[in-house]
């Protein structure tokens, strides 16, 4: 994801030179395309999350667009209050970039686990949130940023994730994307676990459980089309997102208390524990049911009671 | 001609006192002691030095300024309004229900590029801003007011690092350096001694100066940048509740608010009986 992130930015900014990207001094491999091409509108602030944050929203002030990058929490948890304050209070167009989002550096321990990230950036006010689910969905999502005249979020994987949509996906912000259509049950997904959600899918078929896979890339605004096909909520929905409680599961309760709904909710999802153990993300991902064994078994188990 | 500046925006100066302490005692407000700090500061600015066009706040190449110190918006706003950015009427409903004019300084209010209220903030705003005019090649500077107080904020010294990195010589700090922040005096609370070594060691180019002296500080803000090439610090030696004998050096205006006999007394001393 974050090497079509970049393709796409430098696609971009060839288009319009009103585009900034800052980094917090990360981005080894990954930047080197913009910095080059467009060194005047490149800046590696530093090991200095909050001077970049407000210093692009001091940019964005006079006229620019700027998108600020660093790897899972540093560039929103670091800087929360700067992003609150001067990007969002002010509606400046600044893109908050994390890489790395979820538990993509497994291994590297907490610090590193960016599983709260959509909790604290949709409540934000102006704040547009992204979480694509493969390469498409990081391209669409970044020419979508980058348009939106006001903040955004964007989290993306690391690299090499597949690619799910076939052919460039119809996005508009704020709309699902339906992968796979199935009346038993809704999987909704967000971030970099559609392939996980896509692949539970397919093994509760096999056991005779039709399953229909959407894809949430836009957090804020939430679209209740995304478990309401056609005017009727499904009557049973499962979550599956690599973060905490205040992402995708407490929205979709929301929706269902808000809206009336006859729908129940299976959410697959991290505890608010933090993982203290090395792993890999597969790895870790098991280890909080999030993988697609445990999350096809959990709602089999679930539509038999 | 500096000798009539000084003497116009002295007594600018002391109308802005006025208005900030008949504002603060309307609504039982705070922070009476540190708007008095800075106002020969605004004075000055608003009195020749900032390229700004009133009757066109959002006009291109206007000189920003950036109030860090957002607690001192009275008197912004009473600098703003004897500008002429909008009506000194409007500052009677400063802080009154559905009021835009907030405790903390709002952008919401012309003139006003930048909200702030936590400290810590403006300077790094101040730097993108300066970095897009250069970028731009164009000469619109950006003056950022902090409190000493304020410095304690660690952000504060990420954009005091990078500025001069970026030689952004159309950037200018000032440091409305009172001597008392919120709970004491900066020297007992977190001392800044040597400020100015700590400026100059970080690359920028400072110049002290004392902060109610108006012919002094027409000279030193007349003269920026001090260095081409490098940021500007003006550390302005200010005294917390100036213009008002019973508030100078005295940490409880940083929360109190005159009722009526004091309003009277103050106004007295500066000569502005209402």
């Amino acid at each position: 994801m974050r090497t079509r992130f970049i393709e796409t930015l430098c696609r971009l900014a060839q288009e319009d030179d009103r585009i900034w990207l800052i980094c917090g001094d990360l981005g080894y491999s990954v930047l080197e395309a913009f910095r080059d091409r467009f060194p005047n509108r490149y800046l590696n602030a530093g090991v200095a999350e909050q001077n970049m944050t407000t210093m692009a929203a001091g940019l964005a002030h006079s006229g620019k667009i700027v998108f600020t990058y660093s790897i899972a929490n540093f560039p929103v948890m670091r800087c929360l209050e700067q992003i609150r304050n001067d990007v969002c209070y002010h509606n400046l167009p600044v893109k908050v970039v994390a890489v790395g989002g979820g538990l993509a550096y497994g291994t590297q321990g907490y610090t590193h686990h960016g599983v709260e990230d959509l909790a604290v950036t949709r409540v934000l006010p102006n704040m547009t949130v992204f979480a694509p689910g493969d390469p498409w969905e990081a391209e669409c999502v970044t020419e979508s940023a980058a348009a939106l005249p006001g903040p955004c979020y964007i989290r993306l994987g690391k690299a090499g994730e597949p690619v799910v949509h076939e052919e460039r996906p119809a996005f508009r912000v704020g709309e699902p994307l339906t992968l796979r259509t199935g009346t038993d049950v809704a999987i909704l997904s967000t971030g970099g676990m559609l392939v996980t959600a896509l692949a539970a899918a397919q093994l509760l078929q096999e056991k005779g459980i039709l399953a229909s896979v959407v894809s949430v890339p836009t957090i804020q605004p939430f679209s209740d089309t995304a478990f309401v096909f056609a005017g009727k909520p499904a009557a049973f929905v499962a979550t599956v997102e690599e973060h905490a409680e205040g992402g995708l599961a407490t929205i979709v309760a929301e929706r269902i208390a808000f809206g009336g709904y006859d729908t129940r909710l299976l959410p697959f999802r991290l505890g608010r524990e933090p993982l203290s153990v090395a792993g890999s993300q597969e790895e870790l991902r098991a280890m909080k049911g999030l993988s697609s064994q445990a999350i096809a078994s959990n709602i089999h188990q679930w539509l038999s009671t | 001609m500096t000798i009539n500046n000084a003497i116009a925006t002295s007594t600018r100066a002391t109308q802005l006192r006025a208005h900030a302490l008949r504002m603060v005692h309307a609504v039982n407000a705070s922070h009476i002691g540190t708007c008095l700090s800075m106002a020969d500061l605004l004075a000055v600015l608003y009195g020749g030095i900032l390229n700004v066009h009133p009757s066109e706040p959002q006009w291109p190449n206007r000189d920003r300024l950036i109030l860090s110190k957002g607690h001192g918006a009275a008197i912004l706003y009473a600098a703003l309004a004897e500008a002429g950015f909008f009506a000194v009427d409007e500052l009677a409903t400063y802080c009154q229900k559905g009021s835009q004019f907030t405790g903390h300084i709002s952008h919401h209010i012309p003139g006003v590029e930048v909200s702030t209220g936590s400290l810590g903030h403006g300077l790094s705003f101040g730097t993108g801003m300066a970095l897009a005019s250069k970028a731009d090649g164009l000469n619109w500077r950006v003056f950022v007011i902090l409190s000493d107080g304020e410095l304690d904020e660690g952000s504060n010294w990420e954009p005091i690092l990078l500025a001069p990195h970026l030689k952004l010589d159309n950037l200018i700090a000032i440091v409305d350096y009172n001597k008392i922040q919120s709970f004491g005096r900066v020297d007992e609370v977190l001392p800044l001694e040597p400020l100015k070594a700590k400026w100059e060691a970080f690359g920028w180019e400072v110049q002290e100066v004392d902060g109610h002296d108006h012919q002094a500080l027409h000279a030193t803000l007349g003269t920026i940048p001090f260095k081409p090439g490098k940021p500007s610090v003006v550390i302005a030696h200010t005294i917390k509740g100036k213009g008002v004998s019973f508030m100078e050096n005295e940490l409880a205006w940083h929360y109190r608010s005159p009722n009526e006999l004091l309003l009277e007394q103050a106004l007295a001393e500066l000569g502005c009986n209402s």
